[in-house]
């Protein structure tokens, strides 16, 4: 089946999702973010790449974090950036999603960074703008309902290789909501992809989904038991909206059975890093201890961001 | 893929002496190599002519033509690990055609400070200028047709080669 991401030459036209993307194209945004990276450590952090673009953060959801990543991504390749928070409550959302989107595309915008609530989103606006002969103007995905957050899946994955240089070795375990996680689900897709052998999901029974297993991951109710011997500890958020109903306790009770300790990153490998993709809950779902340790890799995570979102987009904006 | 007459190491061996004498005594000297072809080159000029302060530039993010072709599948980090405020920095290319290349290197050197003087060399210069860029050392200089494209190779132990291809 033809990935809806990809063109006729098999570039990427678009950002959606990581699933289904070929791995060359993953390891590509990987191999240019790394230039990216070392342009960020210069006396100048600009590239003249996307001069005279014009790139539009959509933001149908509120996100400062991503929406600033995005932000400042766009500034240092040159292009002009403009934000609109849009309101997601008006009643025929639909419509006038893609009545937005045509009017913005008049004012001749080349791509939408787009954050919204409703799963699919993101498809909906790429598929509009094919089927109206608009197929120079890229989306990229910034996080959609609980789909897909491809950028924070790719920077993972750039993050996961720059201290762990091969994927095809690797023990990676994702620990938390997975439930209402489109960080989760991305980083799942970026590594089976990318040929991680084993892929741990960790949670209690109400915030896992069904059907991880088809996507090759096994799964643990028990925190100590599938840390035990792993590379990579991906720690994901736990939002507090989630405590009001019945899915949870308490915090106090969640830090208790799936908060990340000392002592229970000492089950994982000695070597093991420690992901995050923020904004954090100390003591709920990961000690300070963890978070400030040596083996945090939190903080290089947001600025490995930045480099992948500017691969990200300067691929699309040339394909 | 021809085999050309030109013996890209007697050429190199021409360029090193022509460099470490116009160069020999500048303060502050630093060697900056193109990619890919350029890089070789700087690499070796640096370690035949003991010059410390090697760098390497990839110019993808600074071509006149992404809006053509895209950004370049093989995007390399470039390296600049010396302060290039006030250095002197020769800019070493395999081959000087259009000047394009060389235009995009010296606004990605300036993107890391300011040099005192920044001079080029190339292995061969093959004409077709469409800027003003002219080199300060040259080991050899033909006129190639526009359908035409000399490249620089380098064997497993190190040793260059000029072919044309046809495009």
């Amino acid at each position: 089946m033809h990935n809806p991401q990809l063109n006729k030459n098999g570039e990427l036209q678009h950002l959606i999702t990581l699933e289904g993307l070929p791995p060359a194209v993953i390891t590509r945004i990987l191999d240019t973010a790394a230039s990216f990276v070392s342009v960020g450590d210069r006396e100048v952090k600009k590239v003249p790449l996307m001069r005279g673009k014009s790139v539009f953060n959509l933001f149908f959801e509120n996100s400062t974090r991503t929406r600033t990543t995005f932000e400042i991504a766009s500034k240092r390749l040159s292009a002009d950036v403009i934000n609109l928070n849009i309101s997601a409550s008006s009643a025929s959302k639909g419509e006038s999603l893609l009545d937005t989107i045509d009017n913005l595309a008049a004012m001749h915008a080349d791509m939408f960074v787009v954050r919204h609530a409703q799963s699919g989103a993101p498809y909906l606006i790429a598929r509009h703008l094919t089927e109206t002969n608009q197929d120079h103007v890229h989306v990229v995905n910034a996080g959609d309902g609980r789909h897909a957050h491809p950028t924070q899946g790719l920077l993972d994955m750039y993050t996961i290789r720059h201290y762990k240089k091969d994927f095809r070795n690797l023990t990676v375990a994702i620990v938390g909501d997975i439930l209402h996680s489109r960080v989760a689900r991305s980083d799942i897709h970026g590594l089976t992809t990318l040929g991680v052998p084993e892929v741990r999901a960790i949670g209690p029974r109400t915030l896992l989904p069904g059907g991880l297993e088809q996507m090759g991951v096994r799964v643990f109710n028990d925190m100590n038991e599938g840390l035990k011997g792993v590379d990579v500890i991906i720690m994901l958020r736990l939002q507090n909206e989630r405590m009001n109903g019945a899915l949870l306790p308490s915090a106090q009770e969640y830090f208790k059975s799936y908060g990340l300790t000392p002592e229970r990153l000492a089950l994982a490998k000695s070597d093991a890093i420690v992901m995050h993709p923020g904004p954090m809950n100390r003591g709920v779902e990961i000690d300070s201890a963890v978070a400030d340790g040596a083996q945090a890799v939190i903080l290089p995570q947001v600025t490995f961001g930045i480099a992948v979102r500017m691969a990200v987009m300067s691929i699309l904006a040339g394909s | 893929m021809n085999q050309t007459e030109l013996d890209a190491e007697a050429l190199y061996t021409q360029l090193e002496l022509a460099v470490g004498a116009g160069l020999a005594g500048t303060s502050r000297l630093a060697i900056v190599g193109i990619y890919s072809g350029g890089a070789w080159i700087a690499e070796r000029l640096a370690t035949s002519l003991g010059i410390a302060d090697l760098g390497y530039v990839d110019v993808s993010f600074y071509r006149d033509d992404y809006a053509e072709r895209g950004l370049h599948a093989e995007v390399r980090p470039s390296q600049i690990p010396f302060d290039v405020e006030g250095a002197t920095i020769l800019l070493v290319d395999d081959v000087l055609y259009t000047g394009r290349t060389t235009r995009a290197a010296i606004n990605t050197l300036f993107d890391y400070g300011r040099p005192a003087r920044v001079m080029l060399a190339a292995l061969v210069d093959r004409g077709g200028r469409q800027l003003p860029v002219a080199p300060d050392f040259v080991a050899k200089t033909i006129t190639l047709a526009d359908d035409q494209q000399l490249v620089l190779q380098k064997s497993d132990d190190g040793l260059f080669s000029l072919t044309i291809d046809h495009a």
